[in-house]
């Protein structure tokens, strides 16, 4: 059957759409990348796509928010055609920057009304930080997710990731519906990885369809046994790297 | 009408502003600052009503979810109505004519909600308790804002307008030189700053006398850009009669005959198989990589800038040598940074600071924190660096930027600008930046200090470079220019004169666009705005370009064309403002012969610390020279630059299951391929004073051994120099950067390295008064930092430093000798004196072949080059890194070393002999390892171990470390973590 089409959306200081779309191609998927502002001017371009990918990034600078202007345009010139191609069944993925951006544009966590009801906060560090983590995964909710059942490490890259919500309620519930999907874990030592003080963990999370989902860790940067920190003389380098997984059951789940 | 947001933090504990303020009010002894608040905030100027301020505040300035925000026309109560018991309210902005990103990039957003600000600006401000005026104006000028960019209010702001400026009426201005004598003309080349010798403009007069006038303002200017130290190697270019060590050298072109000779040797010896593809030549040095790409690198300094204001100094250092790459050949995609900082000594007493020198902690702090924000935002990761501290860098920091790019092949070879082609400016709007000493001219521009600053600094725009760089690379990808080259010193000035310099060209300057009204034509022609570039596009590719330029939202202009006639003509409206000869421009510089002599200095004889016999011990000296600033862990600065962005990285520089420090960092160069590129430093700057040769060489084999640690090919290697000296006008301090140049030439042909490129900061000299009335003077050491770019054929063969496995055994490669000049154990205290060590070519050759044979055997299970700390140092930094211990007998050590035997373990433990490799290897593949170490003069040392310690024997007698010992003191480089980031 026909390949499944990604498009990677990008917008000024979007920084991670090349190896993104990379990811995309070695999962088995098109991938293309496309620029916010061709996409406003054609919103039919998600007609032809099955995955639509928001990658990592500085979008606009972030120099008010992380996400901010970005999450802004999308829901002036887009929203509509963003609701109607996930309730087609499409698959929305936000990486980093692109996690920020779909919380704000209330496609992720958000009241009835379309208000944000959690946010990426500064790291508790007050500092951009780039190390790896450990990660498991929470339940069967979100696609990206299948597969993924034993802890796996991927690199985080970010300074503004403390997951928070709105209110207690808002966490409880997110929880209790099983929609905060991915969490810091411990590492092999034992200590916690949690790198920014989010809270109960949070590294990821996905809508109430698990369709939508966004994550601050780089799945697209550990695709190789090369990209680990710790690969050279533990990790058969033929291997793949578990962040490879999200990207191959998101071509799976669409397929 | 002129709105203020203001957006607070509802959770005070997440305001980390706040916290770094009230912790700096506590190193600086102020009294009663224990609780603090920022507020971020906005001055938003236009007809805008107050419903439009409150939606933009509520979509687009604060989050719903964790900040609440205040709306009110600047001068409302509402605005000073602080937090309970905070009632002093600080305001830090950017001064007029400053780049405020934020402020430009919200003003861009409101767009989107339909609302047509005039100008936005950013505002910080800060709540405080009531204090004494006196502590708030420490706090804001020590800890908050930075003289040279921001204002500071305190209290209510008073203010009307953001500020706009009136258009500049062309004025003619002629600058008299007919009938000066050198004295006159050094008074006006001082007093226009323009850094020409009377001889130099008397060669200005006289062409001019040629032409029957007097230059003109802007003709002036143009010529002392394009004469600039910056601009041509106006030293190292320079005909010197030399003395040195060997005898009387005459050159006639110092570079030429060294740096470049080497090169051309090393191209002529290789023949077919030369790997170079342009050096020297276009705005970074350019080499083979595979068989579609080239690969070019270049590393720039930024140390003025960068003193007087550290985090615009650094940003735009870096975005500089991002634009050389974009701009080498026809365009290079930019996939790694690197940086190297050389700074005072971290725990300098405040009161040892001479006048306007910025205390290293904050100057460290701010250089991290600009590096880290462009270089994040730019997507481009920054792989690989180093920090040195030494008291001879306090008042004159280095800052090095560089980084590396590809382009596909015959992209280097297929540039050149064709007469007829249009002279297109595209990226960021003109300024005053970095127009020195300009002087705003109009009075709605604020007051002279401020426009002083507003152009002596430069503030960058990651996004604006960024969009800029999408852009580049989709224009070359088409095929829509035919030269490229960016805006730097100089700016137009220089970036125009080099592209047309054989054919010149005429330059439209109203044409460019402006980010303000009232800059005269030679402002704009000569200003260094950065994030700009300039390309020659054919007439009939203008439109497509055009199009690519609007579809990443970037501004390009075509202010000119490219002539042929040789003359550079520079209009105002159809109106002559400037007309050049471009031979004269460029060849009409007179040069001097400078005098160099070399005086070797005094050596004194070695002399052993008496601690020796008393109770110094080898676990203790190495637990010292780990904490040392030099040898400690930089994990606090490398894990704020994003170092993984564009999915390449195969060696990190921080590796293993212990984060040890790598050698070099791998990259692919490909994504999806296997051949990669190794980058690492080298830097001896402990020699510079005592052994300039030596300091240069053991730079260069340091970087060489850094590369070929983690299995890169020796045999394709390029080189780059950065030279940073003091004077260089005195015979003496010329030689000494004389002599390093000869060390560039003698170990490019030893091993076979090319240099590629290079750069050079000179007088790097910081004269002042003291507090005794005495005049001062402090000159940094004679500088090489030394880059090494290498490949590697399959990554998945790389090597990292840290241990694997225990059982493997250690062997040391190399010889060690016992000069220990500028070593870490000097600084310690226990040796001083003597000579530093001496770099054996052949030895090193040896060694760097025998251990890139055994890395591309796989029969390595890891591999660490002994530099700053030596042996032991090293041996830690695997343990570290692997979380394995070691046990290493140091009676092993191949070395010619004589000293007192008290001092023998010492010596060998810790001498930085250049060009030796720590290897950890299999047991099953000792043997071969061996075979492959055939004529290296190497040994086994001993073997990992599963215990968490060191075990070191040494003349018979054995001493245990524990790991996590080692590991705490090589973690204390936090002690300049604590810096206010």
């Amino acid at each position: 059957m026909l390949s499944p089409r990604a498009l990677v959306l990008r917008a000024p200081g979007t920084n991670c759409d090349h190896e993104t779309a990379h990811a995309f191609e070695r999962a088995g998927a098109i991938a293309r990348r496309v620029h916010v502002k061709a996409l406003a001017e054609k919103p039919t371009l998600l007609d032809d796509i099955q995955i639509l990918c928001i990658p990592g990034g500085f979008s606009y600078g972030d120099d008010i928010a992380s996400g901010r202007i970005f999450a802004l345009e999308l829901a002036l010139r887009l929203g509509d055609a963003l609701r109607g191609f996930r309730d087609r069944g499409g698959l929305v993925l936000g990486i980093c920057n692109g996690f920020q951006v779909l919380l704000q544009t209330g496609l992720l966590l958000a009241d009835a009304e379309g208000r944000p009801r959690a946010a990426l906060a500064h790291n508790r560090s007050g500092r951009f930080i780039d190390r790896w983590v450990r990660l498991e995964v929470r339940g069967t909710k979100c696609p990206f997710l299948h597969g993924l059942d034993a802890a796996f490490d991927l690199p985080i890259a970010h300074g503004e990731g403390r997951f928070v919500t709105a209110s207690q309620a808002d966490l409880d519930a997110f929880d209790a519906a099983g929609q905060l999907v991915l969490r810091y874990a411990a590492d092999s030592t034992g200590s916690p990885t949690n790198p920014n003080g989010a809270a109960a963990d949070v590294a990821g999370a996905c809508d109430a369809t698990g369709r939508v989902f966004g994550l601050m860790p780089h799945p697209e940067r550990f695709i190789d046994a090369t990209h680990h920190p710790a690969w050279s003389g533990r990790f058969d380098t033929a291997a793949a790297g578990a962040g490879l997984a999200v990207f191959t059951n998101a071509v799976k789940t669409v397929s | 009408m002129l709105w203020e947001v203001d957006v607070c933090l509802r959770d005070a504990d997440a305001d980390h502003a706040a916290r770094a303020l009230v912790a700096g009010a506590a190193e600086l002894a102020i009294a009663g600052c224990t609780r603090a608040r920022s507020t971020a905030g906005w001055l938003i100027e236009g007809e805008i009503s107050r419903p439009e301020a409150e939606r933009l505040a509520a979509r687009l300035l604060a989050d719903p979810v964790t900040e609440s925000v205040t709306v009110a026309e600047v001068g409302d109560a509402a605005l000073l109505a602080g937090p309970a018991g905070l009632p002093t309210a600080l305001h830090v902005l950017p001064r007029t004519g400053v780049t405020d990103p934020a402020g430009q990039s919200a003003c861009e957003a409101m767009r989107l909600l339909g609302v047509e600000p005039v100008a936005v600006r950013s505002v910080r401000k800060y709540w405080l308790p009531s204090l004494p005026p006196a502590d708030v104006e420490r706090l804001a000028w020590k800890l908050l804002a930075s003289e040279a960019i921001h204002d500071v209010v305190v209290g209510p702001l008073a203010l009307a307008t953001l500020g706009g400026g009136r258009p500049w009426t062309f004025t003619q201005e002629t600058v008299r030189l007919e009938g000066l004598d050198d004295a006159a003309l050094a008074k006006v080349s001082r007093s226009r700053s323009l850094a020409l010798s009377p001889r130099e403009l008397a060669a200005v007069r006289d062409h001019f006398r040629g032409l029957g006038r007097d230059p003109w303002e802007i003709e002036l200017e143009t010529i002392a850009q394009t004469w600039s130290e910056h601009c041509c190697h106006k030293t190292l270019g320079s005909p010197i009669d030399h003395v040195g060590p060997a005898g009387p050298v005459r050159f006639d072109n110092l570079l030429k005959e060294t740096v470049f000779a080497a090169t051309r040797t090393i191209r002529e010896r290789l023949g077919p198989h030369d790997w170079c593809v342009s050096v020297f030549r276009d705005n970074s040095g350019v080499v083979r990589f595979d068989g579609d790409h080239d690969i070019c690198v270049k590393v720039e300094t930024h140390n003025h800038p960068s003193a007087i204001e550290p985090y615009g100094g650094a940003a735009t250092g870096l975005g500089g040598v991002i634009r050389d790459v974009l701009g080498t050949g026809l365009g290079a995609k930019p996939i790694a940074n690197l940086d190297v900082f050389c700074v005072g000594p971290a725990d300098t007493a405040p009161d040892d600071l001479p006048p306007g020198v910025i205390h290293p902690r904050r100057l460290l702090a701010g250089v991290v924190a600009g590096v880290r924000d462009y270089g994040n935002r730019m997507g481009i990761p920054t792989i690989a660096g180093a920090v040195a501290f030494d008291p001879g860098y306090l008042c004159n920091p280095l800052v090095f930027c560089g980084t590396v790019g590809i382009m596909p092949r015959h992209s280097a070879a297929g540039a050149a600008v064709r007469a007829g082609d249009l002279v297109v400016v595209a990226g960021g709007r003109t300024g005053r930046d970095g127009i020195h000493g300009a002087t705003f001219s109009s009075e709605e521009l604020s007051s002279a200090s401020e426009s002083q600053s507003g152009g002596a600094v430069q503030i960058g725009h990651a996004i604006h470079e960024k969009m800029l760089s999408d852009f580049v690379l989709e224009a070359a990808r088409q095929g829509l220019f035919h030269a490229i080259t960016d805006c730097g010193a100089g700016g137009l000035s220089s970036a125009v004169g080099e592209m047309g310099a054989t054919l010149g060209a005429t330059v439209d300057l109203e044409k460019v666009p402006l980010k303000y009204e009232g800059l005269s034509a030679t402002e704009v022609w000569i200003s260094e705005a950065q994030e700009r570039m300039v390309l020659a596009v054919a007439p009939a590719d203008w439109e497509r370009l055009a199009e690519v330029a609007a579809d990443e939202g970037v501004e390009a202009t075509a202010i000119g064309t490219f002539t042929g006639t040789g003359k550079l003509l520079l209009r105002w409206h159809g109106r002559t403002a400037g007309d050049l000869e471009c031979h004269f421009l460029h060849e009409g510089r007179p040069k001097a012969r400078l005098e160099s002599r070399f005086v070797p200095p005094a050596i004194e004889p070695q002399v052993w610390s008496e601690r020796l016999g008393a109770g110094a011990t080898l676990d203790a000296a190495l637990v010292a020279v780990l904490s040392l600033p030099d040898v400690a862990s930089k994990e606090w600065i490398i894990r704020q630059y994003d170092h993984e962005v564009q999915g390449a990285s195969v060696i990190k520089p921080l590796v293993g299951p212990g984060s040890g420090p790598a050698d070099a960092t791998v990259i692919r160069g490909v994504l999806g391929r296997d051949r990669g590129i190794a980058l690492g430093v080298g830097l001896r700057h402990r020699l510079g004073t005592r052994d300039p040769y030596q300091m240069a060489a053991g730079g260069i084999v340091e970087a060489i051994a850094n590369v070929v640690a983690t299995g890169a090919d020796p045999d394709r290697i390029a080189l780059l120099d950065n030279f940073c000296w003091g004077d260089t006008r005195r015979p003496e301090s010329l030689a000494t950067l004389v002599e390093a140049c000869r060390a560039c030439h003698d170990m490019a042909l030893e091993f076979m390295a090319p240099f590629v490129s290079g750069k050079d900061s000179l007088n790097n000299v910081f004269a002042w008064t003291d507090a005794t009335g005495t005049h001062r003077e402090l000159s940094i050491p004679p500088t090489l930092l030394a880059t090494a770019l290498g490949q590697i054929d399959d990554v998945r063969r790389a090597v990292t430093s840290d241990f694997k496995r225990a059982g493997d055994r250690l062997a040391i490669v190399g010889l060690s000798c016992g000069d220990l000049a500028g070593s870490q154990l000097e600084l310690l205290g226990l040796v001083r004196g003597g000579r530093g060590p001496a770099v054996d070519p052949a030895a090193c050759r040896a060694a760097f072949h025998a251990v890139s044979e055994a890395a591309r055997a796989g029969i390595l299970s890891a591999c660490h080059d002994c530099s700053d700390g030596g042996l032991l140092a090293a041996v830690a930094e695997m343990a570290i890194a692997g979380g394995l211990g070691a046990r290493v007998d140091l009676d092993a050590t191949p070395s010619e070393i004589a000293v007192p035997t008290a001092a023998r373990p010492f010596a060998t433990a810790f001498t930085e002999t250049p060009g030796r490799f720590i290897c950890a290897v299999p047991a099953a593949v000792a043997e071969r390892f061996a075979g492959v170490m055939q004529g290296v003069p190497w040994a086994w040392l001993g073997s990992v171990t599963p215990e968490a310690a060191l075990e070191i024997t040494a003349a018979g007698a054995a001493v245990q470390v524990p790991l996590d010992r080692l590991a705490r003191a090589w973690r204390t480089a936090a002690g300049a973590e604590r810096s206010r980031g």
